[in-house]
């Protein structure tokens, strides 16, 4: 068996006296997607987070690649040059326009030739419908084209995985359909990904596994149609139940 | 689409490509109510423009009057506004406060680059800065504290008084210096402000894409930061540019020393307005200009916030 891109064991996080996150472990294989949904405040975000090294675990490993991302002797930086990350907020830096944007990292961390690097660029933002936007800065584009700028900004760096944290919820509805049809086209190049979401019919169309997070612990697992019609748990049918009744199934 | 002007345009439809493809009737004119409103708009600006000009006129009128025909008008006249030696001695105020353009250009530059280094610091998270994080702390707590005039007599006079060799004595040097002290205390927590204000979230981005500490720090966080603080900045300019006339008194001759000599002869205090009026010259256009910066970037984010 090859060695899976991602793979947590027993993880565990806390805020001061607050456990967030408890014996989480769940595999990514190559080339698919794990969907991570849950109530908000379930920890979903601090989930990507600790994957990234933004935050620090209490317990628990982290391997990526089978390398062990947890360690204590491992550099960030070097790390999150094989991730890329997606925020809800966008986080676009304002003060560069969309293309100064997406070269930065290429350029200043993998010290790709600046002229490579536009190409690149201007290819990817093509590929994506954003090309005429590539010299306006971030506040004059929508909220759809700043959030697929950021997916864009990500994808530059050709990261091994890409993680994306309900890239949607800051969105109006019409807006949503773009964001989510752009990840659906990288899963079907085969790009591996964790995402967070509450878009349910979302989840089904890209995840090769659901996991239901609740109150910090993954409760319930396994195949998106599986998952999503005929839960096991209470928790999690109550979950559905109410996603149901938001309108977002 | 490139030239729109952002506000109110609404994303790939102006008003009139929605409107394309309707027949409203032709030639638009102004609807009789709408003349009527132009009209009354119009009535009302003249009043307004009418008022404005009698209550300038009543109490701009009022004060020279009060002052003229006050018992002490003439001596004031005498004293302080006598043109004629005013033109007399300008070259040489003029020839002072070029001391003060120079000593502005090289305490500004200097402060601008102290004053960052000072911030970085004390932003900084590294605990190998930490002796250096508590220097600067402590360095911006003194400065801050302290009159500017003492800490130019202290560096002036005090310094020269150690009879160190090789340290100068040339009192332009050591003024321009204490001038330095003072400012980039003031300087390095203004840019500190600014870069606390940027966002966490921004770091966080950066931090993700694989930039490192320092260069999230040169790429995302001090342009933003930067761009905040320079109006603050320039309001701080135009203090240094008046401050540089503080180390006349160490005998430095600028423009305000210059002055002080022709007073002396002749005991007429017309050098000291007319060095009063040089300074202005210079900082009221700049403060203009300031005020202007300000209120562009303050337009700018109420604009991104609507975004
Ligand atoms: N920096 C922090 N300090 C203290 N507590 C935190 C911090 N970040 C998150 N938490 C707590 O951790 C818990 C999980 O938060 P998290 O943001 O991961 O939830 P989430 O599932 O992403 O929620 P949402 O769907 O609203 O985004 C919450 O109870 C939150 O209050
Ligand atoms: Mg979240």
């Amino acid at each position: 068996m090859t060695t899976p891109v991602l793979r947590l064991e027993k993880v565990r996080k806390t805020f001061g006296s607050e456990v967030v996150l408890e014996d989480i472990t769940f595999t990514v294989p190559v080339h698919t997607a794990t969907v991570f949904i849950g109530a908000s405040g379930s920890g979903k975000s601090t989930l990507l987070r600790c994957i990234n090294l933004l935050d620090q675990i209490d317990d628990g490993q982290i391997l990526l690649d089978g390398e062990d991302i947890s360690a204590a002797d491992i550099n960030p930086d070097e790390v999150r040059k094989k991730l890329g990350m997606v925020f809800q907020s966008f986080n676009l830096f304002p003060h560069m326009t969309v293309l100064e944007n997406v070269i930065l990292a290429p350029t200043k961390v993998q010290g790709v030739a600046k002229d490579v690097a536009v190409d690149e660029a201007l290819e990817l933002l093509k590929r994506f419908g954003l090309k005429d936007k590539a010299d306006q800065y971030p506040d004059r584009l929508s909220g759809g084209q700043q959030q697929r700028v950021a997916i864009i900004r990500s994808l530059a760096r050709h990261p091994r995985l890409l993680l994306l944290d309900e890239i949607t919820s800051a969105l109006d509805p019409v807006l949503v359909n773009e964001v989510l049809s752009t990840v659906r086209d990288l899963k079907r190049e085969g790009m591996t990904m964790v995402l967070a979401t509450h878009e349910m019919g979302f989840a089904k169309q890209v995840a090769d596994e659901v996991c239901y997070l609740h109150n910090g612990r993954i409760l319930e697992w396994g195949a998106p149609s599986a998952m999503l019609e005929s839960p096991s748990r209470p928790e999690t049918k109550e979950f559905l139940r109410r996603v149901h009744d938001a309108g977002r199934l | 689409m490139k030239k729109n002007s952002g506000r109110g345009s609404f994303e790939g439809a102006t008003p009139s490509e929605f409107n394309s493809g309707y027949d409203f009737g032709g030639q638009w004119s102004p609807s009789e109510l709408e003349l009527a409103r132009r009209q009354a708009r119009k009535k009302k600006n003249q009043r307004s423009a009418l008022i404005a000009a009698l209550s300038s006129f009543l109490v701009l009128g009022t004060l020279v009057i009060v002052i003229v025909t006050s018992p002490g008008w003439e001596t004031l006249r005498n004293t302080f506004f006598k043109w004629a030696y005013g033109v007399e001695v300008l070259p040489k105020i003029i020839l002072g406060f070029g001391t003060n353009a120079m000593l502005t250009v090289i305490a500004g530059t200097s402060v601008a680059l102290l004053g960052l280094a000072i911030a970085l610091l004390r932003t900084s998270r590294s605990p190998a800065l930490t002796p250096f994080r508590f220097l600067a702390t402590a360095y911006i707590d003194i400065f801050r504290g302290i009159p500017m005039l003492l800490v130019i007599l202290l560096v002036g006079f005090g310094i020269p008084a150690l009879q160190i060799k090789g340290l100068t004595n040339n009192v332009l040097i050591l003024g321009t210096l204490a001038v330095i002290i003072t400012y980039s205390a003031y300087v390095a927590e203004v840019i500190r402000s600014g870069i606390l204000t940027v966002h966490p979230s921004q770091r966080a981005a950066a931090r993700s894409l694989g930039l490192s500490h320092f260069q999230t720090l040169r790429h995302v966080v001090l342009p933003q930061a930067l761009k905040r603080v320079t109006p603050p900045l320039l309001n701080d300019l135009v203090a240094l540019i008046k401050d540089t006339g503080l180390v006349s008194i160490l005998g430095v001759t600028d423009a305000v020393r210059a002055a002080q000599i022709q007073t002396a002869k002749t005991f007429n205090y017309t050098p000291y307005v007319m060095a009063a009026i040089v300074f202005l010259l210079v900082t009221i256009p700049l403060t203009r200009w300031t005020d202007r910066m300000l209120r562009n970037s303050l337009e700018k984010q109420n604009a991104q916030g609507q975004a």
